[in-house]
């Protein structure tokens, strides 16, 4: 048995501790919301943070994240109120919506280190997250807008 | 309460979850026979739309398209909301079933694809939108004895002459039992409150938390996962396979067996997955061993035949002889994959009395057919519940990765979640088509075209998927010559043939399908031509297009908004203009050079659609039609060696990423025409508007795609 601590809590699993995170997270614990993109760490649909840091859950062993603190899309907040989640929802973001999860992951761990993200630092941080969809001018814009927001003092 | 038909009470989980029915409340079946147009769906005058009004007056109406991004469960309960007067925040959605009566107008069955959802909805789901509303006042009506031009509508309530007031709900029961009017008219769109309007998406707040429901997150009670091994040469077949290893590894539950490969059933994903890989399996490579892009491309190249004429003005090819001066080209077009986010998966419940299949598909009458065959059961057996769909781009018309969900349940006894890999979905997709097209004309004593001849060389996506629809001989393939037989410029003569020549492999339907195939042709071969006749190739297309009044205005805006030809030193435009599902758009593409290789900088497009429905959705789909057709135009290729495919995963398949984008700017024309498509179209300007503007800047023409392998991007 291993102990993740996830979203604040404590869950247990019986995966063998060579399975990556993304299917402990989805299959074994139920939680749905980060997606199973590539399995090659190429497209991110399935970042998490890992302590605080963007993490492709696809390939990074369970056993290697015993003992930090993993958040997931689930853990974001209870109620959407997340700034990224707000202004993700202000300018109707998703269209598919499959890599979102990812993407807005993505965009949380590059504000928690940069408040202030020009568009180089946005390049930069969301290169690893594909969307089909071609969501990205919007997906820029947002993270700008939560920026602002956070800037503005909401939580 | 109005009863449902038998057909779709059973059994439809999706159908009854929620409010639908659970929670009591009413059903209005609009029935729409005998109305000229739209043409009536559901055979026997079954409904067409169905409206549920709950006691606390929620209205949730069924929607028969698949959400996969572009919108619908949005913008088509928009229409209905619209003609009802209710605000869309007290609208839920709920997904239909696989039933005939559902079928689309537009391609004759259920299906979401061809740009069709917004054009088949405008007049089905305003006029049913408007029969409501005509029985929710005609109840209220004859409640009041009041005649029912009296009666007011607002915020899902009715309100008669003398204070009298009741809310949808309250009138809803009356309301179903009245015959649907055969002469319910929709909304003047003067008097639209919501259409036309920027509408917040009804799916948003579920795809920011992680909440939406797609196939591959569905969860059944004790439901195990299933991996599939599949023939690596496509097209080939399973000879013996060794599972002695596999069957001992963890979780493994089963190996199945299956049509189309061989799947391996585990209590949980990743121990399928890894005994997927212990498994020693000798394939029988089949008719496709030695096919290589190479000779694909050969036999495009040299097809023979006697190709079918899909539209001849005038002299036709014959004008040709005699011109002035006489330019001619070819262009060749690759095979794609899809690459949608969302690998293929399908989760499969066989029992005895029957079998649901969850899935995010855009076609579900087929998929439950497939799914009949797989479980051996009638197809009104199998219950087809369409979850969100992590894109579709055409690749959820084809059914390939249904049956082994379905035969993996079968033979498990319990329901089965199969999940295809990355590297199962680029290798093992319905690819877009590649196409050899040749085109050629004569200039009249001015430069214009004399005669203009297209020559595709293609093979035919519709021969397989519906071959009814081209089983008469000297039928078009009409998928096939999109963007070429509407050739929308001034030419006396003009003849686009098509020969179909099949390259042993499975080619799709790819967003856009063959208007990107063609229109890099067309908008390729304009350019040429402008650059024979010595003029600028925006001025000489819109000499050209006066008969064509929607494609020139887009084309004069285009080139208005994007400062044709002041651009400034160093950045080289390229411009195209097509029609494409009723909609006319036009783009300009801004290209630098930097060391010999072109960077697209900025994207100017202008569309007119006609009627928006919701236009900041509108305007999502253009840019992402730009954001998809950009990579086909640059880096996208799948290559065949020995049946293979090359190309696994996003490391060898390039797509664009965040710092790929250049900048949109999109123009929307204010129009009241009837709407036209929005999904595909502007995928199909991209490269054309690219290739033309490398040629404005380097002097080369580039006649292949994608456009580095001219070594110019």
């Amino acid at each position: 048995m291993l102990t993740l601590k996830v979203n604040g809590q404590s869950l247990e699993t019986d995966a063998s501790p060579d399975t990556p995170l993304l299917w402990v997270l989805r299959d074994h614990l139920g939680m749905t919301g980060t997606k199973f993109g590539c399995g090659q760490s190429l497209c991110g649909a399935c970042t998490v943070h890992v302590d605080g840091s963007a993490t492709r859950s696809c390939v990074t062993p369970v056993e290697n994240v015993v003992g930090k603190e993993i958040r997931t899309i689930e853990g974001l907040s209870k109620d959407r109120s997340h700034p990224v989640q707000k202004a993700w929802m202000e300018l109707d973001v998703p269209q598919c919506g499959y890599c979102q999860s990812g993407q807005i992951m993505s965009a949380t761990a590059l504000l928690e280190r940069n408040p202030n993200p020009t568009d180089a630092d946005i390049d930069s941080a969301m290169a690893g997250n594909i969307c089909r969809c071609g969501t990205y001018p919007r997906i820029r814009a947002a993270i700008h807008k939560a920026a602002d927001m956070m800037k503005g003092g909401a939580k | 309460m109005s009863s449902l038909p038998t057909d779709l009470s059973l059994g439809r989980r999706n159908f009854l979850k929620g409010s639908l029915l659970a929670g009591g409340g009413l059903l209005i079946g609009i029935t729409l026979g005998g109305c000229a147009k739209p043409a009536p769906t559901g055979p026997g005058g079954s409904p067409v739309a169905w409206l549920h009004i709950g006691a606390d007056n929620a209205i949730t109406i069924l929607i028969d398209k698949s959400e996969m991004g572009q919108g619908v469960y949005t913008s088509l309960p928009m229409l209905i909301a619209e003609e009802l007067d209710v605000p869309l925040s007290m609208v839920k959605v709920e997904v239909a079933p696989a039933d005939k009566a559902f079928i689309n107008t537009f391609l004759g069955t259920m299906i979401t694809g061809g740009s069709t959802s917004i054009r088949e909805g405008w007049g089905k789901l305003r006029t049913a939108g408007a029969a409501a509303r005509a029985m929710l006042v005609g109840a209220a009506a004859d409640a009041w004895k009041v005649d029912p031009a009296q009666i007011k509508v607002a915020d899902a309530k009715l309100l008669g002459p003398s204070g009298q007031s009741a809310t949808f709900g309250e009138m809803a029961e009356a309301a179903s039992k009245r015959a649907t009017p055969k002469d319910a008219t929709p909304k003047a769109a003067k008097d639209f409150n919501l259409v036309g309007k920027a509408t917040p998406r009804l799916d948003t707040p579920s795809k920011v938390d992680g909440s939406a429901e797609y196939g591959i997150d569905v969860k059944l009670p004790g439901m195990k996962y299933a991996a599939l091994a599949q023939s690596p040469v496509l097209g080939g077949k399973l000879k013996s396979v060794d599972a002695s290893a596999a069957e001992k590894m963890p979780g493994v539950v089963k190996i199945v067996t299956t049509a189309s490969g061989v799947a391996v059933v585990a209590d949980h994903y990743w121990q399928a997955h890894s005994a997927r890989d212990a498994l020693k399996i000798t394939w029988e490579d089949g008719p496709n061993a030695h096919l290589t892009t190479a000779s694909m491309r050969t036999g495009l190249a040299t097809a023979k035949g006697s190709p079918l004429t899909a539209r001849k003005d005038g002299l036709g090819a014959a004008g040709i002889k005699g011109g002035k001066k006489t330019v001619s080209a070819t262009y060749e077009l690759p095979i794609r994959a899809h690459a949608t986010m969302e690998p293929m998966n399908c989760t499969a419940d066989v029992r005895a009395d029957g079998c649901d299949i969850y899935v995010g598909t855009q076609i579900q009458q087929v998929a439950q057919g497939v799914a009949a065959t797989a479980a051996g059961v009638a197809p009104e057996k199998v219950h087809v519940h369409t979850t969100m769909l992590g894109g579709g781009f055409g690749r959820r018309l084809e059914v390939d990765f249904i049956p082994a969900a379905v035969e993996a349940s079968k033979a498990v006894g319990v329901p089965v979640k199969l999940i295809w890999t990355r590297e199962d979905d680029f290798t093992h997709d319905a690819y877009g088509p590649p196409a050899h097209n040749a085109a050629s004309a004569s200039l009249d004593a001015s430069g214009n075209p004399a005669a203009v001849h297209l020559n595709i060389v293609s093979p035919s996506i519709t021969a397989r998927m519906f071959p009814t629809v081209v089983a008469k001989p000297g039928t078009v393939d009409p998928f096939m010559v999109e963007a070429a037989a509407n050739y929308l410029y001034d030419a006396p003569n003009v003849q686009v043939d098509v020969l179909r020549h099949e390259i042993g492999i499975n080619v799709g339907y790819l967003r856009s399908v063959s208007h990107q195939l063609n229109a890099f042709m067309v908008e390729s071969f304009m350019d040429e031509l402008a650059h024979a006749a010595g003029k600028d190739p925006f001025e000489y297309r819109r000499e050209l297009l006066t008969k064509q009044p929607r494609a020139k205005r887009v084309l004069e805006e285009a080139a208005s908004k994007a400062n044709w030809g002041k651009a400034g030193a160093g950045t080289h435009q390229g411009i195209a203009v097509m029609e494409g599902y009723g909609t006319y758009l036009a783009a300009v593409a801004d290209v630098t050079m930097v060391d010999g290789k072109a960077k697209v900088q900025k994207i100017t497009c202008v569309v007119d659609c006609g009627q928006k429905v919701n236009p900041s959705i509108v305007e999502s789909q253009i840019v992402s039609g730009m954001v998809f057709g950009l990579p086909q135009a640059l880096w996208s290729e799948i290559t065949l060696d020995g049946g293979k495919v090359q190309q696994t995963n996003f490391d060898s398949y390039r797509v664009v990423r965040m710092n790929d984008v250049p900048t949109f700017d999109v123009v929307m024309i204010d129009s009241s025409e009837a709407p036209g498509g929005i999904g595909e179209p502007s995928v199909a300007v991209v490269a054309p508007a690219i290739a033309n503007a490398i040629f404005a800047g380097t002097g080369k023409r580039v006649r292949e795609l994608p456009l580095a392998k001219s070594g110019l991007v």
